[in-house]
């Protein structure tokens, strides 16, 4: 393929890409956040980020460490009230729910949106017991209703054949990546709409890594997720839009966003080809 | 705009009602302290009203029945046994540490280690008994009586020494290992690592453990109360016998009425608030030696 | 400076340093040896079981044990659900309770070194005459309780301190209550420390003497409730060495079983915390 071919090419894909955003952008987002800011302590943290996540798309947050990616990930479902002194502005919706209202369940909120760790963190419990006592808690009591649930998720992570015979068994003799799929099958097990991801494979081992990105993948048509990476060609390989965060002052904000094919191809901001091609960041 | 605050973070019901509870426990345990020193200082009123804070730095004696209440011979019986066992205490504690650390060889180290745990979880009445039965009556063919500062300071110098080991062991153990290489990589004698690396690198812990040790010589009770005679007045030799603040709580409590038993409790809150004294310094030594080896 | 300097200071030290190790060794076995020595022959069945005779010149410690027993047991009851709810406040919600959670640790660390008898006076005081709980097994219990419930708080503390940040967010993302976070997942985790936390206290609390004086009191016949005063084994040895002339022989018996009991419990509590550091405690 010649060079002017693969423009060619790259900006057709990009046309595509961006009369799919334009479709999606006529129904509204499931979660979005408007004019976001994050302080701990009176330190500033992320500054001003608008995004809309879609339903059925997967979005990847790109961009240098220290950006505030995970911070962003963390005030969608309230985690940041976790550490303490974390103030939030701004807007953040998630379905019909206002995640910055005092008065929200953060429960109920936190079960509709599910959160997947860099490091996977199976409890010290068996596998059963890692998906059974979260269900449990969440009022599950039909015993049947259980099996079948925990059953489900752990083929949809294609973990069941795996470790049906050693459900019993604990879930930290599992490798790293069956306990990151584990993980995620605990989440989808509580049945969210949308799933968060901070670098879910970035403590893998490439085989495993791939065999997590192609879950992922496969949990795109359900779920509204939102992928932290740094793995660029990850991004690109997966996600339907990309947001890139950077550094400005020492404070996270949203440079760019836009559907991954267009935003790769012909970026907006100098910054944004600059990180592309690996000379920032 | 929101900021985190209790009121958010505890949504579901049960959630409010176990922090309910827990703040219940915490309160409780926290109060403990200030319920001590309120029904102290209140038993303690009657004299301190009658008499007033400076009769007893004043008063020609210790006649708490006939209205005499001069503590200061108590006071310094307490301040000699206690400074007399960090004397004895404070070199073998470190030294102790030190061997452990840089010079005994691991087995024996483990063995040693062991030995000086055990040490410290000999109660005080054992060494009480024992400085009784074997150390009194060595001291008293030497000379008489027996029952004497030396036998206080002795036995409260074993008694604390674990705390200053134990502590002393652990601040060396904190002493990054990268340090100990480049001092050895400089050539330096295991004595000059020490000396000069090791041992500054621990002061903050080696210090909160002397503080703490200091703390539990001065409020000690019945080992010294069995081994130094009892005598109120200020020892003026090794081989005199003394009486401290807490010995002569538990000796007269038994029997003191009134204004006595008032004096008794002023005693108490003067021992009480110097060892206050002590265990805030300790606390705030040990959090600093933590943001040391942090 | 010639080397020769250097190694003879060298030898110097390690002279001293081992001389202080073996000063401190030789006391020890002299302690040790002497009561062990003196006290075994007593370490016999009848001895433990049987009623103190001539103010305890002759006979056992039966009785005595069991009211150290009930002390101790009075002192856990309290002071383990009272130090694990604190310690739970603590080390798990100190995020929204900073200035209560910081007022609270800086009491007990006060509280931590307040010395023994003052204890005693305050809960003669407080539980003998305000409460009038009299001398009594309950008011020694209770006083002892103050008394361990720093040592408590902080061991359990350090156990759920140790328990790794990661379960707290997984489960805060699975949106799990707090309670069920705790019940399910971190005490669970964190029970060899407070295990470890209790068996320290059971120590103190068993080696303690002076705040018990004047509380649970002396009397040596065998309680018929907690409200009956009755006499630890560590107030048994220093009556029988202070007050009964020709006691000694006994009280090596009652020392040296003191000594063993907290042998017993100090290598309980070093094994169980061995255990967790090592985190080979998972919970199937």
């Amino acid at each position: 393929m010649s060079g002017l071919e693969s423009v060619i090419s790259l900006n057709r894909s990009a046309l595509e890409a961006d009369a799919a955003a334009r479709a999606d952008e006529e129904s509204p987002p499931f979660i979005e956040t408007r004019g976001l800011s994050l302080a701990y302590h009176g330190t500033p943290v992320l500054r001003d980020i608008s995004l809309p996540l879609r339903r059925g798309r997967i979005t990847a947050l790109v961009g240098p460490s220290g950006a505030g990616k995970s911070s962003f990930l963390n005030c969608i479902n309230r985690l940041t009230d976790l550490a303490g002194g974390a103030r939030l502005s701004g807007a953040i919706r998630v379905g019909d729910c206002d995640v910055l209202d005092p008065r929200t369940d953060l429960i109920a909120l936190r079960r509709r949106v599910g959160m997947i760790f860099q490091k996977p963190n199976p409890f010290p419990l068996s596998i059963w017991n890692n998906l059974a006592f979260p269900l449990r808690e969440h009022g599950l009591r039909d015993k049947a209703e259980l099996a079948a649930r925990i059953e489900r998720s752990l083929r949809d992570v294609g973990l069941w054949s795996e470790v049906h015979a050693r459900l019993r068994t604990p879930a930290q003799a599992l490798s790293g990546g069956q306990q990151q799929r584990l993980c995620i099958a605990r989440a989808l097990a509580l049945q969210p709409e949308a799933l968060l991801l901070d670098e879910p494979c970035s403590a893998l081992d490439p085989i495993a890594s791939g065999v997590v990105e192609d879950l992922i993948v496969s949990l795109r048509e359900r779920y509204t997720l939102l992928v932290v990476t740094h793995n660029l060609a990850q991004a690109r390989r997966i996600a339907d839009y990309t947001a890139l965060f950077w550094l400005r002052d020492g404070v996270g904000v949203l440079v760019e966003y836009g559907a991954t094919a267009a935003l790769f191809a012909a970026p907006r901001q100098a910054i944004t080809t600059a990180y592309l091609n690996g000379l920032r960041g | 705009m929101i900021s985190s605050s209790p009121s958010i973070l505890s949504p579901s019901r049960s959630d409010a009602l176990l922090r309910a509870t827990l703040r219940g426990c915490a309160a409780v345990a926290g109060l403990i302290l200030v319920f001590i020193f309120l029904f102290l200082l209140s038993a303690a009123w009657p004299v301190l009203r009658e008499a007033g804070p400076w009769r007893f730095v004043t008063d020609a004696a210790w006649h708490p029945a006939e209205g005499l209440y001069q503590l200061l011979p108590m006071v310094a019986g307490t301040l000699y046994c206690a400074a007399g066992a960090l004397l004895l205490a404070v070199p073998l504690g470190v030294l102790s540490a030190v061997f452990l650390r840089f010079y005994a060889p691991r087995p024996l180290a483990v063995v040693y280690r062991r030995l000086v745990e055990l040490l410290a979880g000999i109660p005080s009445v054992v060494y009480g008994f024992w400085g009784l039965v074997v150390l009194v009556p060595l001291i008293a063919a030497w000379q008489a009586p027996g029952t004497s500062l030396l036998a206080g300071v002795w036995v409260l110098a074993l008694m604390i020494l674990p705390t200053v080991a134990l502590t002393a062991d652990a601040a060396l153990g904190a002493v990054p290992r990268d340090t100990l290489r480049a001092a050895a990589a400089l050539g330096l004698g295991r004595w000059s690592t020490v000396w000069r690396i090791a041992l500054p690198a621990a002061r903050a812990g080696v210090l909160a453990g002397v503080v703490l040790a200091a703390g539990r010589a001065l409020g000690e009770t019945m080992a010294v109360l069995m081994v130094t005679g009892n005598v109120v007045a200020v020892p003026d030799s090794v081989f005199a016998p003394l009486r401290t603040l807490a010995a002569n709580i538990a000796l007269e409590m038994a029997y003191a009425m009134d204004l006595h038993r008032a004096a008794l409790f002023v005693s108490g809150l003067v021992l009480a608030g110097l060892v206050a004294g002590l265990m805030l310094l300790a606390a705030r030594l040990s959090g600093e030696s933590a943001h040391a080896s942090a | 400076m010639p080397a020769r300097n250097y190694l003879s200071r060298d030898t110097a030290a390690a002279a001293l340093v081992w001389s202080a190790a073996v000063v401190v060794a030789a006391l020890f076995v002299w302690l040790t040896g002497d009561i062990v020595w003196r006290g075994a022959a007593y370490l016999t069945w009848d001895f433990l079981t049987a009623a103190p005779q001539d103010a305890g010149r002759a006979g056992g410690i039966g009785p005595i044990l069991v009211s150290t027993l009930l002390l101790l047991a009075v002192c856990l009851a309290v002071a383990l659900p009272l130090g694990l709810g604190t310690a739970l406040l603590l080390a798990e919600f100190t995020v929204e309770d900073t200035a209560f959670a910081r007022a609270v640790r800086r009491s007990l660390d006060i509280l931590a070194g307040i010395p023994s008898i003052v204890f005693g006076l305050f809960g003669y005081v407080f539980f003998v005459q305000v409460l009038g709980l009299g001398f009594s097994i309950l008011a020694g219990g209770l006083t002892l309780a103050c008394m361990v419930l720093p040592l408590l708080i902080r061991a359990c503390e350090a156990g759920l301190r140790a328990v790794p940040h990661e379960y707290r967010q997984a489960c805060a993302a699975l949106g799990l209550s707090r309670g069920a976070a705790l019940r399910r997942v971190l005490l669970p985790a964190a029970v060899p420390g407070l295990l470890a936390g209790a068996v320290l206290g059971v120590g103190r609390a068993l080696a303690e003497t002076a705040a018990l004086i004047y509380t649970s009191g002396y009397v040596d016949r065998l309680p018929s409730s907690l409200l009956d005063s009755g006499r630890a084994l560590s107030i048994h040895i220093f009556d029988l060495s202070m007050n009964v002339p020709g006691g000694d022989r006994l009280a090596y018996g009652a020392a040296l079983v003191l000594m063993l009991l907290l042998l017993i419990i100090n290598a309980t509590s070093a094994w169980l915390s061995r255990r967790w550091s090592q985190g080979r405690i998972v919970s199937v």
